[in-house]
């Protein structure tokens, strides 16, 4: 693991929802070095404590990442002001992002906001990834281009049904997986939503890999706020989401 | 180059700055990021007699200039950091303070004799921590409980002896006092400041724990008062601490009486502010034509 801290120019900010925003920074050392699943800890300014926000896209080769995030608080919303241009100082890459191994086919599961870290997940597998995504309605609904372009089959759910299949993304992951299983799910979003996938993944025998939120303090390991109750060879323990995870595997994982 | 070293209790540290417990584990987060060989002293994650789980999350929450914690002393344990994390810790080439705490008196000296026999360069024992039932706020409250836990703790080791002491006191000198009578080589304050906050949509405490400690730049004039107030009444050293973010607050807080500095909630929005503060306390004695740091400390004229 190996993270910097600094101030990097945001090079790309485009709106894709109702305050969710789309920044692309420019830090290539961050960059050469950052994994898919990875977070991202941004200064707010005139906040005490930096916001985690997760990766949504790594470009190796143009030294840039880029982040979507929604609006969440008063330190969301001051992140969101920053331009085009402008500097934004993160911490990053930090904690462990999703392993990838040997598995060959692969569902990813994104709820909300939960959803941008699914996309360097589905560009890895391609066309052997379904990329299913959830939203309230057709007006939240981002990155189905993203999933799209990197070849997987996209499957959309809204809850109102206003595009998409109307319904959770849990009824789209039993069919799918009725259909054809995969050898691996990964998912990130509400909790409600992710203890549902990982329920279907236990029923069903396929591992499954989860992206978890917590608030946090230092981001790296330090401070131990951001405990996440798990249990691993039978003993129970209170890992720290920045730093364990914030992707854990599914069975370690006591909700 | 102004000479930044000082010696707390008779223990070296090569520069005023020491990073507090409980916000930089032991260090080997914060080693990805520089030489840990920059800091003046490093005071370890609290350690209690057996391994704690500590506090459900969530146990951070944001406030006006400041955040709540209630981690409730997640830790591996004394054997577990003698064996493990303190050999380690002895090789960085900086002070090492042990940070240690328990439910029972007997719980903090039963720690400190095991630390006796290692290499770690001064134990600062914690009557203070604020988020848990038994982390010591029980004994760290009152003259009579603060001088039983350092009685008790000073007969078990012959280490240099800091104590640490929390402001949720009617009046600190007093138990400062109390402490420094039982045989306190050194006082270290401020802990943190009990508080709350509630979230309004689903009417909740936001942190688990209901109440947590408060840290950061909001308690830094309570931390200047309580430094000045008891330095000027004890006459063993004081480590000043409590929402330092930068080389200015560091210098306000060794004018208010304090031989060194702990930095702890700004290393979470600027992971290198430890070095940044002592670079620039650096150049702000030698604008100032000041040879040694030390020459600053309890020099504020009061009205």
């Amino acid at each position: 693991m190996k993270y910097t801290q600094g101030k990097y120019p945001i090079v790309k900010k485009t709106t894709l929802a109702k305050e969710i925003y789309d920044f692309t920074i420019l830090c290539p050392e961050i960059a050469a070095v950052a994994e898919k699943g990875q977070f991202i800890n941004v200064i707010a300014d005139g906040y005490t404590l930096r916001r985690p926000i997760s990766i949504c896209g790594i470009d190796k080769e143009n030294g840039t990442l880029r982040i979507v995030f929604e609006v969440r608080g008063k330190g969301t919303k001051e992140i969101a002001k920053l331009n085009e241009g402008e500097l934004i100082d993160i911490l990053a890459p930090l904690g462990k992002g999703f392993p990838t191994g040997e598995y060959k086919t692969a569902i990813t599961v994104g709820g909300g906001i939960g959803t941008p870290p699914m996309v360097e997940v589905a560009k890895h597998f391609g066309e052997n990834c379904r990329a299913i995504s959830g939203f309230r309605s057709a007006s939240a609904v981002i990155l189905q281009e993203d999933f799209r372009a990197s070849g997987a089959e996209t499957i959309l759910c809204t809850d109102d049904g206003t595009a998409g299949r109307k319904g959770y993304v849990t009824e789209a992951l039993k069919d799918e997986v009725a259909k054809k299983k995969p050898d691996v799910i990964y998912a990130c979003g509400p909790n409600v939503m992710i203890k549902g996938v990982v329920d279907i993944a236990k029923e069903n025998g396929i591992p499954c890999y989860i992206s978890l939120e917590e608030r946090m303090g230092c981001g790296i390991g330090a401070c131990l706020v951001c405990a996440c109750r798990t249990v691993k060879n039978g003993e129970e323990y209170y890992a720290h989401v920045c730093k364990d995870g914030p992707v854990f595997n599914s069975e370690e994982v006591i909700f | 180059m102004a000479d930044l070293s000082v010696k707390v209790a008779g223990v070296d540290f090569k520069n005023p700055v020491i990073v507090a417990s409980g916000t930089f584990g032991y260090g080997h987060e914060y080693e990805e990021l520089f030489p840990l060989s920059k800091l003046g002293g490093i005071s370890t994650k609290g350690t209690t007699g057996a391994k704690r789980t500590g506090n459900l999350a969530p146990r951070i929450a944001e406030t006006p200039s400041g955040i709540l914690n209630s981690v409730g002393l997640q830790n591996p344990g004394i054997d577990a950091f003698i064996e493990k994390e303190l050999p380690y810790l002895l090789t960085k080439d900086t002070t090492i303070v042990a940070n240690i705490a328990g439910a029972t008196p007997e719980e903090c000296a039963e720690v400190a004799a095991k630390l006796d026999s290692t290499d770690v360069d001064m134990i600062e024992l914690n009557i203070s921590c604020p988020n848990v039932k038994q982390g010591g706020a029980a004994f760290g409250v009152s003259c009579e409980g603060a001088a039983g836990v350092t009685k008790l703790v000073r007969a078990a080791t012959k280490k240099p002896l800091m104590v640490k002491l929390s402001p949720n006191v009617t009046n600190i000198v007093d138990i400062a006092k109390a402490v420094e009578a039982e045989g306190a080589d050194a006082l270290s304050l401020i802990n943190t400041l009990l508080g709350m906050r509630i979230d309004i949509n689903s009417r909740r405490p936001i942190l688990r724990n209901n109440v947590g400690g408060l840290s950061g730049p909001c308690v830094f004039p309570v931390a200047v008062r309580m430094v000045w107030q008891v330095a000027s009444a004890v006459g063993i050293d004081v480590v000043g601490m409590g929402g330092i973010s930068n080389y200015e607050d560091a210098i306000e807080m060794m004018m208010a009486g304090a031989k060194a500095i702990q930095i702890g909630t700004v290393l979470f929005n600027n992971p290198y502010a430890a070095v940044e503060i002592a670079d620039g306390m650096n150049s702000w004695l030698d604008s100032k034509g000041i040879k040694s740091v030390s020459e600053i400390v309890g020099t504020v004229e009061k009205w």
